[in-house]
Parts: structure tokens; sequence; C-alpha cells
């Protein structure tokens, strides 16, 4: 589904990554963990094809080369990416942004776009699925939102428009542990065979939930290692400095 | 990012030129250049002198000048006062002997004027450089009482209801665009509502500017007696062209007793070019009287075109417990400049005004909010709201925000709020992120701006302007 290689990213000459290689099977669910400055924003970030980056290497989505995509063609193909802090968006309606969203994608696939009636039949069943108060869906996009608010709604999103890649920028930070519940339980709920996670945290306490495949650790822009579900154990006991 | 943003002007899809014979007046402004405009319109004698009155006055009345967008001199005897087309001077009595050329003109602008294909629930006047061409269900106001036709018309047919409110909001003598105006105006509609009718559809006035060299001089008068609604939108297009041409209209509204006027304009004239070449001057005197107690008039404005728009839609609160409303939209892009807002004049008891500002500048634009607020000191127990917002898109573009506020009445209360803010790169991102190209996101995000505004249109046009406010910011992303 995705391989990174060798890849190589500066913002204004400071090197962010570095060698960094990465394969995703369809179906599998990884976690990237790292300190503070270890380079995971700008992981997601590149991903998502967010400019301001000198990059260098490949990134191969079903194995095709997506450097030269846009943000939206990466959408378009399924990257999906929850934001760490999800933008505000004042005056536009939380359902009239994620119909605006979910027929963009469908549209650049040439799919029949959804109308009104089919669409909140959809978001109805998946708010409910989420427990996501039903009632925020008609106020302005993450406007007045709590922060475990926003976090739900990227999950919302995800499973609305059901990306195949879907990656995580730290979606577990400043969440309480029944939102934490529910966000894993969103995520879940997605996993299937052919749809994959890339999960950045901090903490390894989201993986209680969400049981990950492959756990890689990311310091100085470079993963140093990689392992199962029992590697992120290891690091909450060791902490990232002691850890080699 | 430059070639594109050329590309996406020469889509204004409107600036395409009707080859018609004209019949124009002299170049110039002189007496016999008013003298041929009143008997072209075969005005009666009364309405000759109101115009020689007005042109007396205008030799002593100088340009103002406090405006922030400056011009390069207009010359006054180098602009054309009257066009029309030759097949329009003698009025056709019904649409379809019209020249198809112009009906097909009004076609390709969306409007189409034959019976089958007629908006629904829309009559329009359709208002050709200086005369209308056209009036559609005309019939059907008629069964209820409802007067809707060119001013012209009106001049010929309704004498005693023009005397006695032309020039009844803006005086003669008020300033020199509404006084030029008062002598060398053209065309416009005209509209009474009868007393305790409710319009039983939306009027609305289509203008064209086609002729080069022309100015347009149009004149609006809208009367609501006791009782009575009426909604009314007015839109302009106009070729594009190197020269700039000039549209200095007057629109007069009154309201008597429990009446309300809502007029909207989806204002796109000719913006210029990317750099700043030609396009309409867009000098524009609109007011309404809210002369009974109860009434209330309601200015929504979408301004996306002209090269420069200097307009201040006002309210003159007269009648006790009246209201005043003003929604705006103005956008400007490359080299377009606005300087517009409102004045809400509170003289009656227990008046109120609301002022709805959205300002989103790009490119090398820029934008003023000007607005008055005027409470009196008879003015008991009144209010105004006002909210005046600024979007900046890049880094060359400028937004101003300039409030008179002049409160005489201590039992009176006004409330001011303004912002400024950008779009950032981290909203665009977001939005692309979920599939939306650059151009998808900003008409989202600058729709969610302006959403206070957008929803008080007449739901037939509110999807128009979402969409005209997209593509007036089309080129600005990046």
């Amino acid at each position: 589904m995705l391989k990174i290689k060798n890849l190589k990213a500066d913002i204004e000459n400071k090197s962010i990554l570095n060698n960094f290689n990465l394969e995703i099977k369809p179906g599998e669910v990884h976690a990237i963990m790292g300190p503070n400055g270890s380079g995971k924003s700008t992981l997601s970030n590149i991903l998502s094809g967010k400019k301001g980056y000198d990059i260098s290497g490949e990134i191969l989505f079903e194995n095709k080369n997506i450097f030269e995509l846009e943000t939206e063609e990466r959408a378009h193909k399924g990257i999906f990416l929850a934001f760490q802090y999800p933008l505000e968006i004042p005056g536009v309606n939380t359902n009239i942004f994620l119909k605006t969203s979910l027929n963009a994608i469908r549209k650049a696939r040439g799919e029949k776009e959804l109308d009104a009636i089919e669409f909140l039949k959809l978001v109805k069943l998946k708010a409910k699925e989420l427990k996501f108060d039903e009632e925020k869906l008609n106020r302005q996009l993450n406007v007045g939102f709590s922060g475990g608010e926003k976090k739900k709604n990227e999950i919302l999103q995800m499973s609305i428009l059901n990306p195949k890649l879907s990656i995580l920028d730290e979606t577990d930070s400043g969440l309480d542990i029944d939102a934490l519940k529910t966000v894993a339980d969103g995520v879940n709920s997605l996993r299937k065979k052919d749809n994959s996670f890339l999960i950045i945290t901090h903490y390894q306490r989201l993986l209680d939930y969400i049981k990950p495949d492959y756990v890689h650790v990311l310091i100085n822009g470079k993963i140093i290692k990689s392992g199962g579900p029992e590697l992120a154990l290891e690091l909450e006991k060791k902490g990232y400095e002691n850890f080699n | 990012m430059r070639e594109k943003q050329i590309d996406k002007l020469k889509d204004y899809k409107y600036g395409f030129t009707t080859d018609i014979e004209n019949i124009r007046a002299p170049k110039g402004l002189n007496k016999e250049v008013i003298e041929f405009i009143s008997k072209a319109k075969k005005e009666p004698k009364w309405m000759l002198e109101w115009r020689m009155k007005a042109f007396e006055r205008l030799k002593n009345l100088k340009e103002p000048n406090w405006q922030k967008p400056k011009y390069p001199k207009i010359d006054y005897q180098d602009i054309y006062y009257y066009s029309a087309p030759k097949s329009a001077s003698e009025k056709p009595k019904n649409i379809d002997e019209l020249d198809p050329k112009l009906l097909e003109t009004y076609k390709k602008l969306g409007i189409p004027l034959q019976e089958q294909q007629r908006l629904n629930g829309i009559a329009v006047d359709a208002v050709f450089d200086s005369v209308s061409v056209a009036t559609t269900f005309k019939d059907k106001l008629n069964e209820v009482g409802v007067i809707f036709c060119s001013i012209s018309e009106a001049i010929q047919k309704h004498p005693e209801l023009v005397k006695k409110y032309l020039g009844s909001v803006i005086p003669l003598t008020d300033h020199y665009f509404a006084t030029l105006n008062s002598a060398v105006f053209t065309d416009g509609s005209f509209v009474y509502i009868p007393p305790g009718v409710k319009c039983p559809m939306e009027l609305s006035t289509y203008f064209r500017i086609n002729a080069s060299q022309t100015g347009q001089f149009e004149r609006t008068l809208i009367i609501a007696d006791k009782e009575s609604y009426v909604s009314y939108l007015e839109g302009c297009t106009a070729p594009m062209r190197d020269e700039n041409q000039l549209h200095a209209a007057n629109v007069e509204l009154v309201a008597l007793d429990n009446a309300e006027i809502k007029y909207s304009t989806v204002q796109n004239w000719y913006p210029g070019d990317e750099n700043g070449k030609g396009g309409i001057y867009n000098f524009v005197t609109k007011r309404g009287l809210c002369k009974g107690t109860n009434s209330k008039i309601s200015w929504t404005q979408v301004e996306t075109g002209s090269a420069i728009t200097w307009k201040y839609p006002s309210c003159i609160l007269q009648g006790d417990n009246s209201i005043g409303e003003f929604y705006s939209i103005a956008i400007t892009n490359n080299h377009q400049k606005a300087d517009t807002g409102t004045k809400m004049i509170h003289l009656g008891k227990n008046t109120k005004s609301k002022i709805i500002s959205k300002g989103i500048s790009a490119g090398f634009s820029d934008m003023t909010y000007r607005g008055l607020v005027d409470i009196s000191s008879k003015a008991k127990n009144s209010r105004n709201y006002t909210q005046c917002d600024s979007l900046l898109m890049g880094n060359k573009c400028g937004a101003h925000t300039v409030p008179y506020i002049k409160n005489k009445n201590p039992e009176s209360n006004i409330a001011h709020e303004a912002t400024t803010s950008k779009i950032s790169e981290e909203q665009l991102h977001y939005c692309q992120q979920r599939g939306l190209n650059p151009e998808e996101a900003v008409g989202l995000i600058v729709n969610g701006f302006c959403k206070e505004v957008l929803q008080q249109l007449p739901m037939e046009f509110a999807v128009e302007a979402q969409k005209l406010v997209g593509i007036s910011l089309e080129g600005s992303v990046g």
C-alpha cells in the first residue's frame, strides 16, 4: 500500500527526516512512536502533500510515486490525515463541509455524488456508531468544539470517507479515556483487509485499544528500531532517552 | 499561477459585446444633450424642467474627493449620455417583437425574456444602455395593482407618483454625481406597491452596459405604500473594454407605514483586467426613506465587479419604530478598489438599524468600509448594531474600516464590532486534505465568512451569488 524509500526532508536547511524507510501492506496497522521534535508531524505533513519542505527519496502509494501529486489528489486516491490540530472554519456548517469533502472525492473517482438525503443517512449512521453528538454536525466546523470533540470529528470524517490509508497524527493527545475509546472504536471498525493505518503517537496508551501489527521508534528523523506491539510497552517502561 | 490568473480573467463570461445599431445623443454634457434625452423619452415639460434645474445646479458643484480610491480625472464632455438600440427607440408592444439580438443577449446573460423561458416567479425589467427594452410579467402584476415598468414609462403614465416621490429621498441638489444623474438619467425601474399588497413575485432589473464610451445613468424609484411588501433585485454586467465607463445611478426607496422593502444587488460589472486596465466606475447613490411608522428597508449587496465601487446604500429612519438593515459582501481582486458601506440616520423614536459588512480583498486590491450611524436627539430608545469583518488574501491587498458614529441621544445605543482575518495556509491544507482543490477550498471558506449576508438574498439568487463569490476570487490562491 505505502512504501517510503530513503525519504529525506529538510525545512529551511534543517534536516528533519533522514534516510527514512517504511512499508505498510494492505490491512496492516503501524504505529510510529517518538519524542517531541523527532519528525513525526513532518512525516504526516509530507505524506499528506503539505508544501514547504525540501524532499528527496520516494513515496509509493499503491506502487505509484505520489511526490508530484497535490494534497487533494492524494486525498482522492484514499489517503486521509487525522490532524493533530483540526482547523476551525467559521461559517461553514460541519455537515456541509463533510458532504462537500465526500462528494469532491467521489467525483474525482468517477463515482456518483451523494444527494442531501443519502448523505444525511450515512452521516447519521456513522455519528451514531461513534457516539458523536449529531447536534454538533449543524454547528460551524470545529468552532467552539472541545479538543476531544475536534478529534472525534476527525474520526467521524475518516469513517465517512472510508480511506485506504489513514494517518492519525497524535489523535490521542488531549483525549480523556472515554474519548480515547471512541477514537479506537472508530479505527477498529474501519480495520479491514484492504485498509491500512499509520498511527503517530507519543504514548503507548492508545495502543492498548488499537493493537498495532508493527511499532517503529522514530528518533531524530530516523526509525531506529522496529518490532511488534511489545516494543511499545518496552518503550513506555524505558522512556525515549534510554532507548537504543 | 500568473498565467492561470489571466486565463481566469478572460473567463469574465459576461464580457461579450452585442453588435447592434445604436441611436446616440451627440457626445458631451450640455443643454442640447439633455433636451435630446428628454425628447427621446417623450417626456412631459415638467420633467425637462426638472432636469434643467439639476443641470444648472451641477455647474456649481464639484466632484467629491474624500474617497480612498482615486481615479484619473473624468472628462465629462467625452462621454455619450444616451445610447439606445435603434430597434428599441420605438418600444415594441410585446417581447416577441423585440430585436432577436437583444433577446439573444439576455439569454446569454441567463435572463431569458421570452414567455416560455422566463424565470419562474421573477419579473424582469431589462435595461440595455440607456433604455429599458422589456419588462416581463407586467400584466400579471397589474392584476394586483402593482406597477412595475421603466422609469421612462412611469413618467408618462404615472406622473403624479413620479412627481411626488422623485427626488424626495435624494434631493436634486444632493451631491455631484446625484445631481449629474438627475440631469441626464436615462432609464431604470419604477415600482409602486399599493396599500396592503404583498408583491406576489420577486421584481428585478438587469442592467447591461453595451455601447462603448457611454455612461449609464440609471434611475430607480420604488414606493411601498402602507402595509405593503416588495422584494427587488438588481443585477449588472458589462463588456470587457480597455476604457473605464461610468455608471452613476440614483436609487430611491420610500416605505410608508408598516411597509417593507427588501432591495438586493448582485453587482458584477466588468472589473478591468489583471493590470487594472478598464472596468466600470460604479459611483452610485442609493437611499431609502422609512417614512412611515413601523416601516422597514433592508439593503443586501454582493459587490464583486467594477474597477471602482463607491456607494453607501443608506436608510433614513424617519418613522417611529422603523428598521434599517444593511448586509454587504464586497470582494476586490487584482487592482479593483472599493469604498463602500452605509449610512443609518435615526430620526424617529425606537428606530433600529443593523449593519453586517463582509469585505474580502485579494491580489493588489484595496477595500474600505465606510459607515455612518447618526442618532438624532429625538430618536429616543434607538439602537444600532454594526459588525464589520475583513478577510485578506495574500499580502499585497488592503482593508480599512472607517466608522463614523454620532449619538446625540443618551437613551440610545450603538454597538460596533470589527475583525480582520486571513485565510491561513493551514485552513487551505486542511480542506485540500479532504479532497477540495484550492479554489473550492477558498470558495468554501469565503462563503462561510459571508454566510450571514448570503442568507439574506432571495433563494433564487443565493446560489448564483455563492458561485459568483467563488469565481471572483479565482486565481487569488497560491
